[in-house]
């Protein structure tokens, strides 16, 4: 536990001591405002939905830009042989790295929270504006991002390139993403499972307001997949 | 401290280690000698817990570095080849870090770092980015972080590697004052090093153990020369020739080579051999055939020279000859 915060600070910080951090989340307001906020006065509807429409398409790019160089870059630099030669277990390490991840996120959120309060403001008088969609809304950003970066952090484990690792990072968060977005075309059972397997299915399920444990599960079980498989690599590159 | 055995490690096709062997009792300073690839690093890899073994078990202190990593190394301090640092942080918040992960508690922490840095004297560049420092400064971080946390074992691959000479001194002062205390095993390519801080070599050559001795001892077994200087007891003169297929005659002598001598009426020789000493019989020979030995000087062979010939470089007196394994005593 505590090697595990000390690996998680000491790469939060390395994080925000670095330009990377203020650009992944500079960009990542930037377009999520303006996005948003160009199509919320056109509706006229004081909520958040637009929002929470398009941070998890967001997410698949933003995920793997967060969590390629976890990884990779110990590889690369030759200090994951420090890392892996300290008196802690593999998934300690994963856990670390994942935690810190999770943090820059959640700091990236952090500043999105001025929209729900401008749109809260902006509500009609007379109107309330409803919290409920919204708290679980960000809930559900947290549980997608934890997926997300679970799943990116295996990918930079899997290469000492970074490029490498967004890539494959994008590829699977896009994976789990559109995977239901054929489900139409296809015969209802094959549609359902892979409803299933879809993250922005589960997204919008918990975005309305409701937390099932089915969705919750979901997210879960797919944050322990991918960072099993990072354990997994790791103990390869051991051999 | 250290008990390894049957030791195996192929990565792929390659195989690095073939079997290897050793123990290290507590408080021994061993050196790993090689050339590139013979499998130094990969044997301190293992130890260190970085790498896990095809075969064959590694353990510190009675604990297998396969069945409870965690705890071994604990037990070790480690310095991975070509001293891998983050780059960006500074040198305060590394050794905090590396503290923080190695499980010292925080109130032991501070005190902790204070000693390794005062150790190291690290103290003048605390407050510096690592990738600001001179490779000697680096290479002093390397060896605080191996240290932060008091091991009793210490694991150099190749700590002096790239540094320059005063630089090199340095460290290698460093590592005879840690070994005072510790035990340590650090590799090199430089076989000064191995005579100035090591009590014990190992030769380890394409993954196999092929010589353990201490340093002065490795090139006794391996032979040597003896030059000699001859006058004759009764004033004959001495015929070259007659003289040369004597001293051949010497038991254990591998090879004669005439030299000068020292003026008239002596003659020079130097004569190789192996594993035993020729004096004695050198002296009886001399005596039977009424020879008067002036000088008889003795040269263990170096630990360059053995090296060479064991790890099958070209000796300096030409190509190595074919390799007999031993008898058996």
């Amino acid at each position: 536990m505590g090697t595990t915060l000390a690996v998680a600070r000491r790469e939060f910080r390395s994080f925000f001591n670095s330009p990377v951090a203020y650009i992944v989340i500079g960009v990542f307001l930037v377009v999520a405002g303006w996005l948003y906020f160009s199509t919320v006065f056109v509706a006229g509807q004081a909520s958040l939905r637009a929002f929470f429409g398009i941070a998890p398409v967001l997410f698949v790019v933003f995920a793997p830009a967060v969590t390629m160089r976890l990884l990779a870059e110990e590889r690369k630099s030759g200090t994951l042989e420090l890392l892996l030669s300290m008196p802690m277990r593999d998934w300690e390490l994963v856990a670390g790295k994942f935690v810190a991840a999770l943090g820059m996120v959640a700091v990236g959120l952090l500043w999105t929270l001025p929209y729900p309060l401008t749109v809260a403001s902006l509500t009609a008088e007379g109107a309330r504006f409803d919290w409920g969609p919204v708290v679980m809304g960000y809930l559900g950003l947290l549980l997608m991002a934890s997926s997300f970066l679970a799943l990116g952090l295996w990918a930079s484990a899997l290469s000492r390139n970074q490029i490498v690792g967004f890539i494959i990072g994008l590829l699977l968060c896009f994976a789990f993403y559109f995977i239901d977005k054929f489900a139409m075309v296809l015969p209802e059972s094959i549609g359902e499972l892979l409803q299933y397997l879809s993250a922005d299915y589960h997204f919008t399920n918990i975005a309305r307001g409701v937390l099932d444990t089915r969705d919750l599960l979901f997210y879960l079980s797919l944050t322990a997949v991918g960072l099993a498989l990072t354990t997994r690599t790791l103990g390869n590159v051991r051999q | 401290m250290i008990r390894i055995e049957g030791l195996t490690k192929s990565y792929g096709a390659t195989q690095a280690l073939r079997g290897v062997s050793f123990e290290v009792p507590r408080g021994q300073v061993v050196g790993f000698l090689g050339p590139n690839g013979a499998g130094k690093s990969t044997t301190m890899k293992i130890l260190a817990g970085f790498v896990t073994p095809t075969s064959g078990t590694a353990s510190v202190n009675g604990i297998d570095v396969t069945v409870d990593p965690v705890a071994s190394r604990r037990l070790i301090g480690y310095l991975p080849e070509n001293n891998p640092l983050y780059e960006e942080m500074m040198v305060r918040d590394f050794l905090d870090f590396v503290a923080e992960v190695r499980g010292i508690p925080k109130a032991r922490r501070a005190e902790r770092i204070r000693s390794a840095v005062e150790r190291c004297g690290l103290r003048a560049v605390l407050g510096k980015d690592i990738h600001q420092l001179s490779k000697g400064y680096r290479q002093r971080v390397g060896l605080a972080q191996a240290i932060v946390h008091d091991p009793d074992l210490l694991i150099l691959d190749e700590p002096t590697t790239g540094l320059d000479p005063n630089q090199i001194v340095e460290i290698r002062s460093l590592i005879k004052e840690l070994g005072k205390e510790k035990t340590v095993i650090l590799s090199t390519h430089i076989l000064s090093e191995v005579q100035s801080t090591c009590s014990r070599v190992l030769i380890i050559n394409d993954g196999r153990l092929v010589a353990d001795d201490a340093p002065e001892r490795l090139g006794e077994r391996e032979g040597g020369t003896v030059t000699v200087v001859l006058a004759s007891r009764t004033g004959a003169s001495l015929h070259p020739e007659a003289i040369r297929s004597t001293l051949a005659g010497v038991a254990g002598v591998t090879g004669v080579e005439q030299t000068e001598g020292e003026g008239s009426g002596t003659l020079g020789f130097r004569l190789r051999y192996g594993a035993e000493d020729i004096r004695r019989s050198l002296f009886e020979a001399a005596v039977r055939h009424d020879l008067c030995l002036l000088e008889v000087k003795r040269q263990h062979v170096s630990l360059e020279e053995t090296f060479r010939k064991l790890t099958g470089g070209e000796g300096p007196r030409g190509p190595r000859e074919p390799q007999v394994p031993p008898l058996a005593a």
